[in-house]
């Protein structure tokens, strides 16, 4: 199985997504995905900034991947991803049904990250013939459809599972950071700057339930299957994804290697995350369920 | 500009056609659809009613197939579908690729209308499931501006329908997994948002706390009223704030947008509700009936009457309505 680092899905100062790529190009992750998914007003980073950051990552030996954008509606943002699926050089993430109709128009080999509902084997094919080469796992799926699903699924496509991050649950045209600051979208300040992992919510009685990024709400925990990993082994998963956070992704991909290798101890991990961890989906039950308490 | 209108069951199917709906939407008795409630949706015996009722009127019929199968459920899916094709349903409202492969290989004169659920908010989008499935509408996500309404249905190369009325999705539809993270199901998974399963409303001294999976999702004071613990529409805390952070409970209510929406080339207003009762069915599909039609007759100086929007209050959640995302300082 190989690793993969999932595109950023938060909004960093310039600097630190530099400095944040320049790590990763030492790290002992095999797929890199770049490109702003949630939202096309993060502007610190542009077009030209992705590519040259693409570059670097391939001549360390990378797998680069663009990834496009989640919810598409204005036309400026079909335009950016146009641009984006005519790069000629790297393969491209289709987050959103869009994407597919382009790369397929055009011929060109995709992949697809979780926002594309794969939920079954005949949905793969047609995204197979289509030009589909690898596909996301939906996080709200687990094992048992995994299972069923790779039972039929096409040749020569490969199978990412989200193992590791705050999950993407939920998108929407209201900004929820803006609105928690009483700002208006239009003069939201870029308040998500703020906000390196997100701005957790909490239940009336204290539990971290939801993190707020923008247009994108996730959950507070922290996905976490370093543990299954000999279960998604065997199942046929190809790669394991790695979502980026503000600290410690290095440590945490460090920590995946090791697991991959069948050496090192699995545990110890929730200290790195930003409240706590879960891994219900995967067992098919509730998302913020976690079967390894520390 | 066709009105279509929610039938939960036949009482709601009869009311909304007695009223002047142009069709009613329906779903099977399970999983295979997004209102998956006790109580709700068609089995054989009742859908033949609701049949004979539509056509002796005149007026179509919708089959909502808007789930997403799982390995284990998929040939449920194929028997809906089959059962679709059947009853010579009026269009197939369907989300998932795989169903709509299919329904279109197998069935190619069954019309075939892409679910809301099936997430596509611009005209790229709609071209793939246009050209790979031959789909004749789609609904839109509740998440678009007017203008971006009217940019995707000049640009589409298909009929658009989109949302008039009703409980209001903030999130793009089909893309929700807030129900299953604290509650085990989805609407793509289960065809259900919030199962009543996992709800608990508990009295406490201080008032009424309702929960979803054991989740705090609201606590209201006494003599205030609890909803349904959907949670988009809970109270939580942050930036030292406790607030509706992400929606009040409210309804979506586009009647002062309809010369728009008509402008922009719209083919079919949808009332939400296909689990609200007959009497909420009949009242709105009322109301929205003699909206459409005088703003067909004269568009330039349609002007919702109070009554219309005081009717519509009187029905809605949280007794509000809003224009949601059509409106941008809604975003």
């Amino acid at each position: 199985m190989k690793l993969s680092l999932g595109p950023v899905q938060y909004y960093w100062p310039r600097e630190d997504l530099q400095d944040f790529y320049r790590e990763v190009a030492d790290l002992p992750v095999d797929i890199v995905y770049l490109g702003e998914t949630v939202c096309s007003k993060r502007r610190l980073f542009r077009y030209d900034d992705w590519l040259e950051t693409a570059h670097m990552l391939r001549e360390a030996g990378k797998e680069v991947v663009l990834s496009t954008m989640a919810l598409l509606e204005a036309e400026s943002e079909l335009k950016t991803m146009r641009r984006i699926c005519a790069n000629g050089e790297f393969m491209v993430e289709a987050n959103d049904m869009a994407a597919v109709q382009l790369l397929s128009a055009a011929e060109l080999s995709f992949t697809t990250g979780p926002t594309v509902n794969t939920y079954n084997a005949a949905t793969l094919k047609v995204l197979a013939d289509a030009g589909l080469k690898r596909w996301v796992l939906p996080v709200e799926l687990g094992r048992d459809s995994l299972s069923g699903i790779l039972q039929d699924a096409p040749q020569g496509v490969q199978t990412e599972v989200f193992a590791w991050g705050r999950i993407p649950l939920a998108m929407s045209a209201r900004c929820y950071t803006a609105r928690a600051y009483d700002l208006p979208k239009d003069d939201c300040q870029y308040r998500c700057l703020d906000h390196a992992d997100g701005l957790t919510l909490r239940t009336r009685e204290g539990e971290p339930f939801l993190a707020i990024n923008g247009i994108q709400t996730q959950s507070a925990l922290t996905c976490n299957l370093i543990s299954k990993t000999e279960e998604m082994r065997q199942l046929g998963v190809d790669v394991l994804r790695i979502s980026p956070q503000a600290r410690h992704t290095g440590r945490i991909v460090q920590a995946f290697s090791r697991a991959l290798a069948g050496e090192g101890d699995a545990s110890g991990l929730e200290a790195l995350m930003p409240v706590g961890g879960c891994d219900g989906y995967w067992r098919e039950q509730a998302g913020m369920n976690y079967s390894q308490e520390p | 500009m066709q009105l279509v209108c929610p039938a939960g069951n036949l009482p709601s199917l009869k009311a909304a056609i007695d009223e002047g709906a142009d069709v009613v939407y329906l779903g099977f008795k399970d999983d295979t659809n997004a209102r998956n409630f006790a109580g709700l949706n068609f089995n054989d015996r009742t859908l033949d009613q609701g049949l004979d009722y539509v056509r002796s009127k005149g007026r179509e019929v919708y089959v909502a197939l808007n789930t997403y199968p799982r390995p284990q459920g998929w040939q449920r899916w194929q028997a809906a579908v089959d059962r679709a094709a059947d009853m010579a349903a009026d269009a197939l409202i369907a989300a998932d690729i795989g169903v709509l492969d299919y329904a279109a290989s197998r069935y190619p004169d069954l019309p075939l209308h892409l679910s809301v659920q099936g997430s596509a908010t611009n005209y790229e989008a709609l071209k793939f499931y246009q050209e790979r499935f031959g789909i004749r509408r789609a609904v839109l996500p509740r998440v678009l501006s007017m203008p971006q309404v009217k940019h995707v249905a000049e640009h589409a190369p298909v009929e658009i329908e989109v949302f008039g009325f009703g409980s209001l999705c903030v999130m793009v539809e089909g893309r929700c997994l807030l129900s299953s993270y604290a509650a085990g199901q989805s609407p793509n998974t289960h065809g259900c948002c919030s199962p009543a399963g996992e709800v608990r409303y508990q009295e406490t001294a201080t008032g009424m706390e309702t929960r979803l999976g054991g989740v705090l999702v609201d606590k209201v004071g006494r003599g205030e009223t609890a909803g349904y613990p959907t949670v988009c529409k809970g109270r939580y805390d942050a930036l030292d704030k406790t607030y509706y952070a992400l929606e009040e409970p409210t309804s979506l209510n586009t009647l002062d947008l309809l010369p728009e929406l008509l402008a922009a080339g719209v083919s079919a207003i949808k009332i939400e509700g296909r689990q609200r009762s007959p009497a909420y069915v009949r009242q709105v599909a009322r109301v929205w009936r003699q909206a459409i039609d005088s703003c067909l007759r004269d568009p330039q100086h349609f002007r919702p009457r109070d009554e219309w929007m005081q009717q519509l209050g009187a029905v809605s959640e949280g007794q509000q309505t809003t224009l949601g995302a059509y409106h941008r300082t809604w975003q």
